[in-house]
């Protein structure tokens, strides 16, 4: 093959593969894009990105929302919900994790084929018992149902933890013990500062999957003044996207920026946890 | 001096006492009564009463919506779980190349799957093929002119839920990414002496060397194919419209349950839903056989 030739080849290639990446992120463009349209705009001249003029007004009538509650509520109750979820759901499941792998115990193998067979089981199965329990907790229409579970370990974060740990050479607990270390100790000062990569990961993916989460909220909350940005997007969709396409598409591009922040700042982490673990992104 | 031996049972417990209570509570406790709320007519007002088999035999045998909401759903998850997986390793082994500016590509292939769970992303593409949408929009500047709304159509309706799924490739790709880089260079170099072309190549060495991460991926998209959820019920507006079209298996258990308040029958779908999914993967694995190759470790 000739110099020229190669490099013809390696032009076409990103030709296509370019090519093919724009279509893949397009719709995303295109409804940022639309949130920049005025409203009579947006659809009159869908094939185009460019705005006739920037109407950046979208972004302040969208944020006002509905029904008396703006997006300021929205966003503090996702803030909120995502928070506390995802430190339960990490510190509970890094507990978990330790136990399995480095403590040898009577049972633990019946637990811990409970929990590979939780991570294979249809949350439709549970969702129903679960709310008829909560509802006679008492507990509909608050926060705990969807808090409270998450301080119980998550399967997915419990598992990649144990991979995690395994690779660590049980000597250092060794050394520790001999030191006068109680597994207690060994969990907090020598593994825990050691596993902070398989943190980092659970903490990502449990912070897309609190922030994403959209039936839990739709089961438990109905009163708007505790939705999240989740289920107010599809409320708002109820009540206004008619009348207002581009505040909507605002809020919903604006929803969407914490979860391409949090994509690039730690892109070699979700990477690394999808192709390891097989978690969904 | 020596210290008193902790008790390993003990200390065992305590790290796993999260899981373990959160176990019986929110786990084996809603199997249990899930299984007995499907043989009862509960809506949780009253007590349930025990009606046997009336639920399942009522599914079968009297609910066209039961009917359309299994074929709908398998129609959703036979073509968009190959096609996805199809997407997600053409495009890995073209990514998977020593070339400048493939990580800026992967990570917009990766993208879509990332927010593609989100009411956002559902709201988008409702419009994307919405009747003055994107779709009709770009076919316009073609020439065709067409005002069809796609997601609205009877015939078209789960085609756009079957698109919106693939176009979420991204995170499939990124596994099978990861499985091509196993693969030693050593086998393309020793095939290619041999005169072996690209696409032989493609079949008698990635194909069965990544089939292992092919049989993975295939259960697991499956199973959560089953369970979608979100974007049925945003594009279909709450209900699985247009004529039931859209509605996934998922979204009709959701219905009954809490729009219809049958506690009982859609606890008896739930079963039947765990059933299906469970002979499917059973199915997929003594299937493996056929297909799957696992390389033997004695090579060193």
């Amino acid at each position: 093959m000739t110099y020229a030739n190669r490099k013809m080849r390696t032009l076409l290639y990103h030709l296509i593969v370019g090519l093919l990446a724009l279509v893949m992120i397009y719709p995303i463009l295109w409804m940022a894009m639309s949130s920049l349209k005025p409203n009579g705009e947006i659809f009159t001249t869908a094939y185009s990105l460019i705005p006739s003029k920037f109407a950046w007004s979208n972004y302040s009538t969208g944020w006002k929302g509905f029904g008396g509650n703006t997006f300021s509520t929205f966003y503090k109750n996702s803030l909120f919900l995502v928070v506390i979820s995802t430190f339960g759901a990490v510190a509970s499941s890094a507990l978990v994790a330790y136990g399995f792998a480095r403590v040898s115990y009577f049972g633990k193998s019946i637990w811990f084929g409970a929990m590979m067979m939780t991570m294979m089981l249809p949350r439709d199965v549970t969702m129903i018992p679960q709310y008829i329990l909560f509802s006679k907790l008492g507990w509909l229409a608050s926060f705990k149902p969807l808090i409270v579970p998450q301080f119980l370990g998550t399967p997915f974060f419990i598992f990649l933890i144990m991979q995690f740990i395994r690779t660590i050479p049980s000597e250092l607990d060794e050394a520790a013990k001999i030191d006068g270390c109680s597994k207690y100790g060994i969990f907090f000062r020598v593994v825990l500062p050691l596993i902070t990569p398989a943190l980092v990961t659970s903490t990502i993916f449990a912070f897309y999957w609190n922030w994403d989460d959209f039936i839990n909220p739709l089961l438990y909350l109905n009163n708007p003044k505790l939705y999240p940005v989740s289920l107010a997007l599809k409320l708002f969709l109820d009540a206004d996207a008619v009348n207002n396409w581009g505040g909507l598409f605002a809020m919903s591009t604006l929803s969407l920026i914490p979860v391409f922040l949090v994509f690039f700042l730690f892109q070699k982490y979700i990477v690394e946890g999808i192709s390891t673990t097989g978690l969904k992104g | 001096m020596r210290r008193l031996r902790e008790n390993d049972h003990l200390v065992g417990y305590v790290f796993s006492a999260p899981f373990i209570v959160g176990f019986l509570i929110f786990i084996l406790y809603p199997i249990a009564s899930s299984l007995y709320y499907s043989f009862t007519d509960y809506t949780m007002l009253g007590a349930p009463n025990w009606i046997g088999f009336d639920n399942y035999r009522e599914m079968f045998m009297d609910d066209d919506k039961f009917a359309k909401s299994v074929s709908v759903t398998f129609v959703y998850v036979i073509a968009s779980v190959p096609l996805r997986l199809a997407f997600a390793l053409l495009v890995a082994s073209i990514l998977n190349r020593a070339v400048s500016g493939v990580g800026l590509y992967r990570s917009a292939y990766y993208l879509p799957s990332l927010i593609g769970g989100s009411v956002a992303v559902s709201i988008m593409w409702s419009q994307v093929f919405g009747s003055d949408g994107l779709v009709n929009s770009v076919l316009g500047l073609f020439g065709v002119h067409a005002d069809k709304n796609y997601v609205g159509s009877p015939g078209t309706a789960i085609w756009t839920l079957i698109a919106l799924s693939v176009w979420q490739f991204g995170s499939s790709m990124l596994i099978f990414l990861a499985g091509l880089k196993n693969i030693p260079p050593s086998y393309y170099e020793a095939a290619s002496v041999d005169g072996a072309n690209g696409f032989h190549r493609f079949f008698r060495i990635t194909l069965p060397l990544l089939s292992p991460i092919i049989l993975f991926n295939l259960i697991m998209q499956t199973i959560s194919a089953f369970m979608t959820f979100t974007p049925a019920y945003i594009l279909s507006q709450g209900d699985g419209r247009p004529v039931d079209e859209m509605l996934l298996y998922s979204l009709y258990l959701y219905r009954k349950a809490f729009e219809f308040s049958s506690m009982g029958f859609a606890s008896a779908m739930a079963w039947v839903m765990l059933a299906v999914i469970g002979l499917l993967t059973l199915v997929i694995f003594q299937s493996s056989r056929y297909w799957v190759h696992y390389e033997s470790k004695g090579e060193g």
